[in-house]
């Protein structure tokens, strides 16, 4: 996580086309083992609401709104609740060899709670986090919030000190 | 904050400040800052559910594993059980007819009172039959402060019980018109706190408060005893508001593998023969079913394509003491299979039908010997697991019982004319789960089953219209609530950990495998050749190129260093005279080889003569086709007979064959 976190800088590495086709197979394999992860029927189908869960832990970060476009590619014609792999792996695929949606560096991360600290004192509040969370951009729904605010929280002072919070999930992650 | 209405009053004024609001923080700029902060945030708890769902894997993987095991080698059990003809043996108390005398029908309260003494020292609650409430309220305090109830009053109660239980029918027929609502709790395994929980949040039980506890009571938790004490109490003083159903677990064969045995031999030196007999006989007494409203069927674990509750309602239940000892003629068959075809366990994706004996001929041939069929029935409802596919297939991760599709509950709902399928048998992550479109339930009752935060449990409340209600609880040892970062940490390490000891019994097939992809012998393989090799040994259907970072060192041109799965582990004690691989066989069967000493071991001395101990494991290795030398074996008796007395401690002999992880990961790593 620590290399995607840090800055990517675009590194297109043209490979000869037989390195790609065991690239593709490899790529595959690693979507496979995810999807499986929540195949809990060994029938090469999960519950359309852990597709995001899936694609995220590949290591993309798409937006909510870049989520449904994807959902929609891969639905069946009449939506089921249930996705499937064969529909699934094709799209997938290409979201990984064309490196859609890419990794959030840590730099821009920061700069964005910095956008929401209007004093630039380093925290923010509960009231300030909880409003913009959930009420600007892809709202949280209000377990989300309360997740967030479980790890992110300094219950003395209640603000968010933000560098704290993010070296510490980005520690985790790594 | 208002910002933009705000702005022109705030300019207007002298002390306005940078810092104050807000040309410089825009709609746009926090629009867009939320949007990140969010797209971030959810890629994080996604990998955290990755992690967490994994994990879950892992417990659930390796438990099924055992199970499979476990009915691999009930052929050798039923074996020992029948053949363990030494005097004193523990099994003796199984078959023997002097012994079945000791709990025998006749035997009332009076005479345990007479023969077993009650010391004045002894400060835990004293019953007296019939029960009360109050008797009842003693308990549940007495078991909150961790006293145990003393044997006398454990075997009267036992007596007792099974008194009820006897005159109980097979399955039981309730009414909501009697009480407003029934409460339906699935396993419990022996973990005393989530009991404990229910009655608190819910309410004892009572005339007005109905409970169906639908089996799996005991093993696994630390506190199997006091569960059954508790429930059989108030069966006896609520025997029409409160009903048990047989789960899988409660089955003296079971309980020798998964830690019930054990905890009574343990908690009641001196009686726990007694009473782990008597228990034997009020398991075979309990219902298998109940049946709300003639609508909503409760039963352990599903249904089969030949379920015949017609059949069941008939069948003498209290004859199959365990289902892990399939009837004669099934067994003759499965030793013929067992000949021709070694051991293997079946992959869950793949077809693997008749690659592996399977414990239950599941599926719709109907068994014409009527103790088969008999067994078959009870194996199937007790064993089973639903799946979203139709039909009903052997059920290949356990080994016994079947998977049942929508269409074979549906068919069974109009046979019968039921509304639900209540179950449990399977652990789910939020304590419940709803299938085949609502009409069939889980509900599983232990929280914190495999690790603590691993899931919540839960039970369901039922309403006079029959609509369920479900309530989720955890109980939790921390007095600060752990955050969801710790909580998949500590599941994710835990269950690592019994990956790499899983891994370590394995060393020297996984080593050959890697070896066959090795061709140059320079130690390292592909992550794809790496993860190929370790499913085809352990056959655990694990997301292996994700889990490749806990278990094995890779090098910077993407090579897996493979022997490193084994560098932090290693054997307790190391023990000279024995060789390598003894010491994974040791290691991979020290559960199985406890049950058999618990089987061979005279009233739990802990001793076992070295010629015992040969014999069995002769017997032992033979059956499962390993091929260990007698001088081997010779060596390993003679190093473990410590003080040269001719008796081993085999239970202290075993310890030395846990594997010890030389460097604890961190939880978070």
């Amino acid at each position: 996580m620590k290399k995607l976190m840090g800055r990517d800088k675009d590194r297109e590495i043209t490979k000869p086309i037989y390195h790609l086709d065991r690239a593709v197979a490899e790529i595959e394999k690693k979507i496979i083992e995810a999807f499986e992860v929540f195949d809990h029927e060994c029938n090469k189908t999960v519950d359309v609401r852990e597709i995001g869960s899936i694609v995220r832990s590949l290591g993309c970060f798409p937006t909510e709104a870049e989520l449904h476009e994807l959902l929609a590619k891969v639905e069946e014609e009449e939506p089921t609740g249930y996705i499937h792999l064969e529909k699934f792996l094709p799209v997938m695929t290409k979201v990984l060899l064309d490196r859609s949606y890419r990794p959030i560096p840590e730099d821009v991360l920061l700069h964005a709670f910095e956008a929401l600290d209007e004093n630039k004192c380093g925290y923010i509040t509960k009231e300030e986090l909880v409003k913009y969370l959930t009420e600007e951009g892809e709202p949280f729904t209000r377990e989300e919030m309360e997740d967030m605010l479980s790890t992110a929280l300094d219950p003395e002072t209640n603000t968010i000190r933000y560098r704290d919070y993010i070296s510490m999930v980005v520690v985790d992650e790594s | 904050m208002g910002c933009s209405s705000s702005v022109p009053d705030r300019r207007s004024e002298k002390d306005y400040t940078a810092s104050m609001c807000a040309p410089l923080l825009s709609v746009l700029t926090v629009i867009r800052a939320a949007i990140l902060i969010q797209n971030w945030y959810r890629f994080t708890m996604a990998r955290l559910e990755m992690r967490r769902r994994y994990s879950l894997s892992i417990f659930q993987s390796i438990e099924y594993a055992d199970e499979q095991d476990q009915l691999q080698l009930s052929n050798f059990f039923t074996f020992m059980l029948d053949h363990c003809t030494h005097p004193d043996s523990v099994s003796h108390i199984f078959t023997s007819p002097s012994v079945s005398q000791v709990v025998d029908e006749g035997l009332c309260l009076t005479e345990f009172e007479n023969k077993i003494d009650v010391p004045d020292s002894y400060y835990g609650p004293r019953l007296s039959f019939p029960l009360t409430v109050e008797d009842a309220n003693a308990l549940l305090h007495a078991f909150r402060n961790e006293q145990l109830l003393h044997a006398r009053y454990v075997l009267q109660l036992l007596c007792e019980t099974r008194k009820v239980l006897k005159e109980m029918p097979n399955i039981t027929h309730l009414s909501t018109s009697y009480s407003k609502e029934i409460t339906v709790c699935g396993d419990l395994h022996g973990n005393l706190d989530d009991l404990l929980l229910i009655f608190y949040k819910n309410g004892l039980p009572s005339e007005q408060n109905c409970y169906v506890f639908n089996g799996d009571f005991v093993d696994r938790g630390k506190n199997s005893m006091e569960i059954l004490i508790i429930l059989f109490a108030f069966l006896l003083i609520y025997p029409n508001d409160l009903h048990l159903n047989r789960g899988n677990h409660e089955d003296y064969i079971m309980n020798l593998r998964y830690g019930f045995t054990n905890e009574v031999s343990r908690k009641y030196k001196d009686h726990g023969k007694q009473i782990l007999c008597l228990l034997r006989d009020v398991f075979s007494w309990l219902p298998l079913a109940t049946i709300i409203d003639s609508k909503v069927l409760i039963l352990h674990g599903g249904i089969s394509d030949t379920t015949d509750l017609d059949f069941l309602k008939a069948l003498e239940r209290n004859k199959l003491k365990s289902l892990m000892r399939p009837p004669k003629s099934v067994r003759d068959r499965q030793d013929q299979v067992k000949e021709r075809i070694p051991t293997t366990r079946p992959s869950k994706h793949q077809n693997a039908a008749g690659k592996t004996q399977h414990i239950s001929s599941s599926g719709s041939t109907e068994p014409s010997d009527p103790a088969l069929k008999e067994w078959k029935q009870i194996l199937d409802i007790l064993w089973s697991d639903p799946r979203s596919q139709n039909g009903c297939t052997p059920n290949k991760c356990r080994g016994g019982g079947c998977y049942f599709g929508p269409d074979v509950t549906a068919k069974l709902f109009e046979r019968y004319n039921l509304k639900m399928l209540i179950r449990s048998h399977e652990f789910k992550p939020e304590g419940y789960e709803i299938s085949h479109d609502g009409k069939v339930i889980t509900i599983f009752s232990a929280s914190n089953y495999y690790e603590e935060g691993s899931n919540r449990g839960a039970y369901i409340k039922l309403n006079p219209e029959l609509i369920p209600r479900f309530v989720q609880y955890r109980v939790s040892k921390y007095t600060r609530r752990q955050n969801l970062q710790e909580r998949v940490g500590t599941i994710e390490s835990s269950a690592l950990k019994s990956l790499r000891e899983k891994i370590y019994a394995h060393r020297s097939e996984l080593t050959s495998a890697f070896a066959q992809y090795d061709l140059n012998g320079t130690g390292k393989i592909s992550v794809t050749d790496w993860a190929a090799a370790m499913e085809s040994v352990l056959q655990l259907e694990l997301p292996w190129r994700m889990l490749r970072s806990h278990l094995a060192q890779m090098n910077p041109e993407g090579e897996v260093d493979y022997m490193s799965c084994f560098y932090d582990l290693k054997i307790g004690q190391p023990i000279k005279e024995v060789q390598p691989a003894l010491v994974e066989t040791l290691c991979r069967y020290r559960k199985d080889l406890e049950i058999i000493f618990n089987i061979i071991d005279k009233d739990h001395s802990g001793l076992i003569s070295l010629e015992e101990f040969c014999q069995t494991w002769k017997l032992f290795t033979s059956h499962l086709g390993i091929d260990v030398h007698d001088e081997a074996i010779d060596k390993l008796v003679l190093s473990i007979d410590y003080n040269k007395d001719g008796h081993i401690d085999f239970s202290e002999f075993l310890q030395a064959f846990h594997v010890v992880h030389r460097l604890e990961k961190k939880a978070n790593s």
